[in-house]
């Protein structure tokens, strides 16, 4: 099977205020229609490492791979691109620019990326807020719809460039669980039906226990 | 990786309509500025070509004269047995001679044929009295060709009352100073007497009144044809004393001078040298003009700064969420820049605008002053450049005014945002 994200042998350092090994030895891989979670306590590093495989966070050492490219050590330009067309986001706070309409908002990594024209995303972001059944709210401007449809319009917006992967952090930590499961829901009918990947942190074990793999991290090592 | 600008400046222009309030409060401050210097800056440069008008106009690009000087040559120089001793000649006086330009009608129709001269023309100066019943006042009276100076050095602006025709018309015609006429309580058709310094008393018709609007001036100065002088004087017809040039160039006047200084052997003042003071009144006034404007603009360079840094802080969520979805720093430095430049661009052209209508409101306003017969509005320059010079400052301020916050925005990092929750 195709390996999506790969990570070896990764180590972080926070430095401040006092010389702390965040994450020891970090070695995973996500495959292609995987979908995982890591699970584990408050402050063991599992969304350090998140964003250490999101390529936000550069400070590192250790290789990553996506679609078996090196990533580690690319220019931050070519980083945002990499963001930009193959990671899609979804956070535990909704993050969706206030001022925009949600439509807007699903469009505009799209816009960003611009392979394709007004029309062809405006349709293709029309079509995935559809599937989220959140198409009636594409005029609204985001900050007047209730935080459930923030988070589908999150998911819509991750998914407008077709990445390679989702990752969340906590995508399910600020909803109750009729939305919670909601979530979980269009991740597990994405990751069936579309063969997409997923790598999601996470606190909530019923959710973790759902997923196809769980990755459990203690004190910066993956226990399991 | 290519800029995608058309995402970019949407995003810069939702921002800017969202926040509209401070957005406006920002462009206002460019448009008051830009729109300060535009106004300042037509109205001073309108008042220095005024002023230098009102000197230029009655300068000659070159005034050609018989300067009284004692000879830098005494005879004890030409003698050779004392050419290697150390002389001393005390006490040593110009030798007696005439204030005439000698040969000056030839030296006239020579100047007039040089191309880069537009005319050269004969004046006569000689130091007179008034004599108008019992006052007697000490002046200058000049003989003139009064249509050639009409001509060259717009003599008509200065003349109040009466006509130049009137003047060349006359032989026993004079165009009296206004500040003499005032002193002595003469008018337009009234007689004056002039007396020369020989003691010879000539009796003359005041044709008109002549005013330059420099005091000092009006007071002892009066014109009568060249004749006329030359008559009150004695002289024949070849007695000149002063040449008056202008030039089309007034840049040739310095090479000029120096030449006919050394072809004639006489001395020749060019306006430069005579006026240096006026470049000086000049370049003062638009120092004033351009430390005003440019302290308004760094005013408003700082309310640029002020409210790109207010919205960069507002929108920290903002600028993490298009980091982690693609946006690399530089896109969002550009956003923000695009920002400082849209505020930049619509405040600068309405300031251009403001201060064309205030330039022009101005420049309707009557002004009207004894001193300056020609003048009846306040001086304007209208003069394009000033606006490309006004939109240049307005981009390059406010470039510099976004280019440190949107720098702070470019270096944000996404992780300690989204963490930071």
């Amino acid at each position: 099977m195709k390996t999506v994200l790969e990570a070896k042998n990764i180590n972080k350092y926070f430095k401040k205020p006092v010389l702390f090994h965040v994450l020891k030895d970090i070695s995973f891989a996500v495959n292609q229609g995987e979908f995982a979670s890591i699970m584990g306590k408050s402050g063991c590093g599992k969304s350090t490492l998140l964003y250490i495989l999101s390529t936000m966070d550069t400070d590192y050492d250790g290789e990553l791979y996506l679609n078996n490219e090196l990533i580690t050590g690319q220019e931050r330009e070519k980083l945002s691109y990499v963001r930009n067309k193959h990671i899609g986001f979804v956070f535990q706070f909704h993050y969706l620019l206030s001022e925009f309409s949600v439509l807007e908002n699903v469009m505009l990594p799209a816009k960003k990326l611009g392979e394709k024209t007004h029309a062809e995303i405006e349709h293709n972001a029309i079509e995935k807020l559809r599937v989220l059944e959140i198409d009636h709210l594409a005029k609204k401007r985001a900050s007047r719809i209730s935080g459930g449809e923030k988070q589908r319009v999150a998911i819509a917006r991750a998914l407008i460039n077709n990445p390679s992967i989702i990752m969340g952090d906590e995508p399910t930590g600020n909803l109750d669980s009729y939305n919670s499961d909601n979530v979980f829901n269009i991740f597990k009918q994405l990751s069936d039906e579309q063969g997409l990947s997923l790598l999601v942190v996470t606190h909530d074990i019923d959710f973790a226990n759902k997923t196809d793999r769980i990755i459990e991290m203690g004190d910066g090592r993956i226990i399991n | 990786m290519m800029i995608n600008w058309k995402v970019i400046i949407n995003i810069a222009k939702t921002h800017l309509l969202t926040k509209i309030k401070q957005t406006a409060t920002a462009a206002l401050g460019v448009t008051f500025g830009i729109g300060a210097y535009i106004t300042l800056v037509c109205f001073m440069t309108g008042l220095n070509a005024m002023l230098d008008d009102l000197i230029l106009n009655v300068t000659p690009h070159i005034h050609i004269f018989n300067e009284i000087e004692p000879s830098k040559k005494q005879p004890v120089d030409l003698y050779n047995e004392f050419q290697n001793t150390f002389n001393v000649v005390h006490s040593v006086k110009p030798k007696q001679s005439q204030k005439r330009i000698h040969n000056a009608l030839p030296i006239i129709n020579y100047l007039n044929k040089d191309p880069k001269v537009r005319g050269a023309i004969p004046q006569i100066k000689e130091q007179i009295f008034y004599i108008a019943g019992s006052i007697e006042l000490g002046g200058n009276l000049t003989g003139i060709d009064v249509l050639q100076e009409v001509e060259l050095f717009n003599f008509k602006d200065y003349i109040i009352k009466g006509t130049p025709q009137a003047l060349s018309n006359n032989d026993n015609g004079i165009l009296l100073g206004a500040g003499v006429a005032e002193k002595m309580s003469l008018k337009v058709g009234d007689r004056v007497q002039v007396s020369t310094i020989g003691g010879d008393i000539f009796p003359l018709k005041i044709v008109g009144i002549y005013q330059s609007g420099i005091a000092d001036i009006d007071n002892i100065q009066s014109f009568a044809n060249v004749k006329t002088v030359q008559r009150i004087l004695g002289q024949a017809e070849n007695y000149i004393t002063d040449i008056n040039v202008k030039l089309h160039d007034i840049e040739h006047a310095f090479p000029l001078s120096k030449k006919i200084e050394q072809q004639f052997k006489l001395t020749a003042i060019d306006i430069k040298t005579a006026n240096a003071q006026f470049e000086t009144g000049t370049t003062i006034r638009n120092l004033i003009t351009y430390s005003v404007s440019i302290t308004l603009l760094i005013v408003a360079g700082f309310g640029i700064y002020n409210i790109l840094n207010m919205l960069i802080y507002e929108k920290m969520n903002d600028i993490a969420i298009l980091k982690a979805t693609g946006f690399s720093g530089k896109d969002v430095q550009l956003i923000f820049m695009s920002q400082a430049m849209i505020i930049g661009i619509v405040g600068g052209v309405l300031g251009l605008l403001i201060g064309l209508g205030l330039s022009h409101f101005i420049g309707s306003l009557p002004f009207e002053t004894e001193a300056l017969p020609t003048i009846t509005t306040y001086p304007i320059n209208h003069n394009p450049n000033f606006y490309v010079i006004g939109i240049t400052f307005a981009l390059i301020s406010t470039f510099l005014a976004g280019y440190l916050p949107s720098r702070k925005a470019k270096k944000i990092d996404p992780v300690k945002i989204i963490r930071g929750q």
